[in-house]
């Protein structure tokens, strides 16, 4: 029974960490149909402006929860503003460009922090379940993920900013003879896709340490969960992470973490040929 | 000139420069300048597989160097259980074009997208450097060929003359046989490309839509220009095992991959010869970028010297300054130079209208 309970907590924190690590990836996909090659490299930055910001003396919650979603939305709209706005329309040229500014942030992190893992310890400490004890940074998690897939819900549903969003996404020209004005929108979204990612990478930090090259570790993950999920950028986000992190947490547990991961894209690859445009082309198609 | 005076101008200097190279460098050049360019050669038939299945074949693959590392794994193992170089050297080949062709199964009969496609292709080559770099443990083998994990597979044996397992291959005839295979490999996609199917694929590439309403299953075309490619890579690949006796998980890894993109990038889309020139020199870059990186931290010339820095700014300012590449913009910039300096050149009214992308260089 505990070892279910436990077995349980994993699985919701493997869906939660997906979704977490994807929904930044999600909105910039989804709004502006570009795909950010260096979104490892977003999650990166943040677990490294929360890491920088605590050994400079500022609280652990702040750095996580505020100062590495500030810093790295701040560089997503410097990126939008740089690169990404020559290239809309021109799909895989935005992929490239954004491989390339991936390899430039690994190798400039590598310059300025050197090629090691550096960590700040998880607070909370663990809580008993039964006779198995796990850490309550699991918990916290599990709840951040909720929250920002709330958080996301209610700007896109009620808000004018979310009004907006979803009437450029749905027709940037009719929106612009709104009086709304894409460019900016564009911008904003990337920014606050970065700084989701930065949030996402920040939260992580304390589990996994950060490198370099983490954002290896994570961007694999994040692109077939967004394409698992299709074009609905909430429903396909958690649908798909629900799927994939449940496949990957079983797997875990019976075989290696590693193998896992395999089964994890083995299951994507196969759901795709099912549902090419994703679950949310085929179920939920109206939800946001 | 017409365009076809053109193409066959440009073959014969080809085919002229290769062959010159190919015999003067090993009486020229010191042996590891040679060592060295037999690397090079190896990479440009790897540049080259790419060249076809993204330059010709329009398919957008980031993870060539799957096939790549496949062919290179493939190779190592099977020769620590065989011995003899024959069999292995046909599996590195039948291997990764099985896999490519699985693989492009799912993704071109799913009717995948472009963009898709190259996440995709990205993602299964993560997942195989994930699952390559775990299996360090005595655990894991094949035979009797232990897998390594990230510390790789030293002591590879190099390939011998076909029944003969004595006779292995030495340092200079390794030179020979990759330039010879990469002579080859390029006369062979020629012929390819001027071919019924490589006008096909041209075809499916520049649109689609069309090629279907004409009755061609573009679907198999593709499938079948992308196995080509994941044959041409695992080839590559294990001329690279051989090269260096070692293989590890890193040449499936993310910057080799973006590696092989940036050559064709820098090279052109939709030549040969690009791709092979942006190969060598981008190849050429990183090694003396590495070399030269000094001691002491935080100096201009240490950032240099970071081989992804330099390797990211490269691949950026390509895709937004010259997009299509060093050999199609330097072509066109030489027919507006001809054309600026020959204004009263009557045209020919049967010359066939020169399309947007050179077919060939």
């Amino acid at each position: 029974m505990d070892l279910i309970a436990l077995l349980a907590i994993q699985v919701l924190y493997a869906v939660a960490s997906l979704a977490l690590i994807s929904v930044g990836l999600a909105i910039i996909f989804g709004m502006m149909r570009v795909i950010n090659l260096a979104h490892g490299e977003f999650l990166m930055l943040g677990g490294y402006a929360a890491i920088v910001a605590t050994s400079h003396g500022v609280n652990i919650w702040i750095a996580i929860l505020v100062v590495a979603p500030l810093v790295v939305g701040g560089i997503g709209m410097l990126v939008e503003r740089a690169i990404i706005r020559f290239l809309y329309g021109r799909m895989i040229d935005t992929m490239l460009a954004t491989w390339g500014l991936s390899l430039l942030l690994v190798g400039l992190t590598t310059a300025v922090f050197g090629n090691t893992t550096v960590g700040i310890s998880a607070p909370l400490g663990s809580i008993q379940i039964g006779a198995y004890r796990t850490s309550a940074y699991t918990l916290f998690v599990i709840a951040v993920a909720g929250v920002v897939l709330a958080g996301i819900f209610a700007v896109l549903r009620w808000t004018r900013l979310g009004l907006i969003a979803r009437g450029t996404m749905q027709n940037a020209d009719m929106a612009a003879a709104l009086g709304v004005n894409p460019p900016r929108v564009y911008a904003v979204t990337f920014g606050i896709g970065a700084a989701l990612s930065g949030l996402a990478g920040a939260v992580l930090a304390p589990v996994s340490g950060v490198f370099p090259t983490i954002g290896v570790a994570y961007v694999a993950k994040s692109f077939i969960t967004v394409i698992g999920g299709g074009a609905a950028i909430l429903s396909g986000t958690v649908s798909a992470s629900a799927l994939f992190g449940t496949i990957n947490q079983i797997a875990t547990f019976v075989t290696t973490p590693v193998f896992g991961e395999v089964a994890l894209l083995a299951a994507a690859i196969v759901l795709i040929r099912i549902l090419p445009q994703g679950i949310t082309g085929r179920f939920f198609r109206r939800s946001l | 000139m017409t365009a076809r005076a053109w193409n066959i101008v440009g073959l014969v200097v080809v085919a002229v420069a290769g062959l010159g190279f190919l015999v003067l460098t090993p009486r020229l050049a010191e042996l590891d300048t040679v060592l060295e360019l037999t690397v090079y050669m190896v990479m440009a038939i790897l540049a080259l597989s790419l060249a076809l299945v993204w330059g010709y074949g329009g398919i957008l693959c980031f993870g060539q160097s799957a096939f790549f590392g496949l062919g290179a794994y493939t190779y190592a193992i099977t020769m620590f259980n065989i011995g003899e170089s024959t069999v292995p050297l046909l599996l590195a080949i039948a291997l990764p074009a099985a896999f490519a062709a699985l693989l492009g199964y799912f993704v071109f009969y799913g009717r995948i997208s472009d963009v898709y496609l190259g996440v995709i292709t990205l993602t299964v080559t993560l997942i195989l450097f994930n699952s390559i770099n775990s299996t360090a443990g005595p655990e894991f083998h094949i035979g009797s060929a232990r897998l390594g994990g990230f510390n790789g597979i030293p002591g590879i044996p190099p390939l011998n003359i076909p029944g003969n397992r004595t006779a292995a291959i030495d340092l200079e005839g390794m030179f020979y046989l990759a330039t010879g295979s990469l002579l080859a490999a390029y006369f062979g996609l020629r012929l390819l490309l001027v071919s019924r199917f490589g006008r096909i694929i041209v075809g499916i590439r520049e649109n689609e839509q069309r090629a279907e309403l004409l009755g061609y299953d573009s679907r198999a075309y593709k499938l079948t220009t992308f196995t080509i490619g994941g044959a041409l890579a695992g080839f590559a690949g294990c001329l690279f095992a051989n090269w260096g006796s070692f293989v590890s998980p890193t040449i499936f890894g993310l910057s080799q991959s973006a590696q092989i993109i940036i050559w064709v990038i820098v090279g052109g889309r939709g030549t040969l010869i690009g791709p092979i020139i942006g190969c060598v020199g981008i190849q050429w870059l990183s090694t003396v970028l590495g070399a030269n990186q000094p001691s002491g931290a935080g100096s201009w010339a240490n950032l240099l010297g970071n081989v992804p820095l330099v390797l990211g700014a490269v691949l950026i300012a390509f895709v937004l300054l010259v997009p299509k590449g060093l050999v199609p913009t330097l072509g066109d910039l030489g027919m507006k130079l001809l054309n600026a300096r020959l204004p009263a050149l009557p045209r020919n009214p049967a010359e066939p209208v020169k399309s947007e992308r050179p077919e060939s260089a």
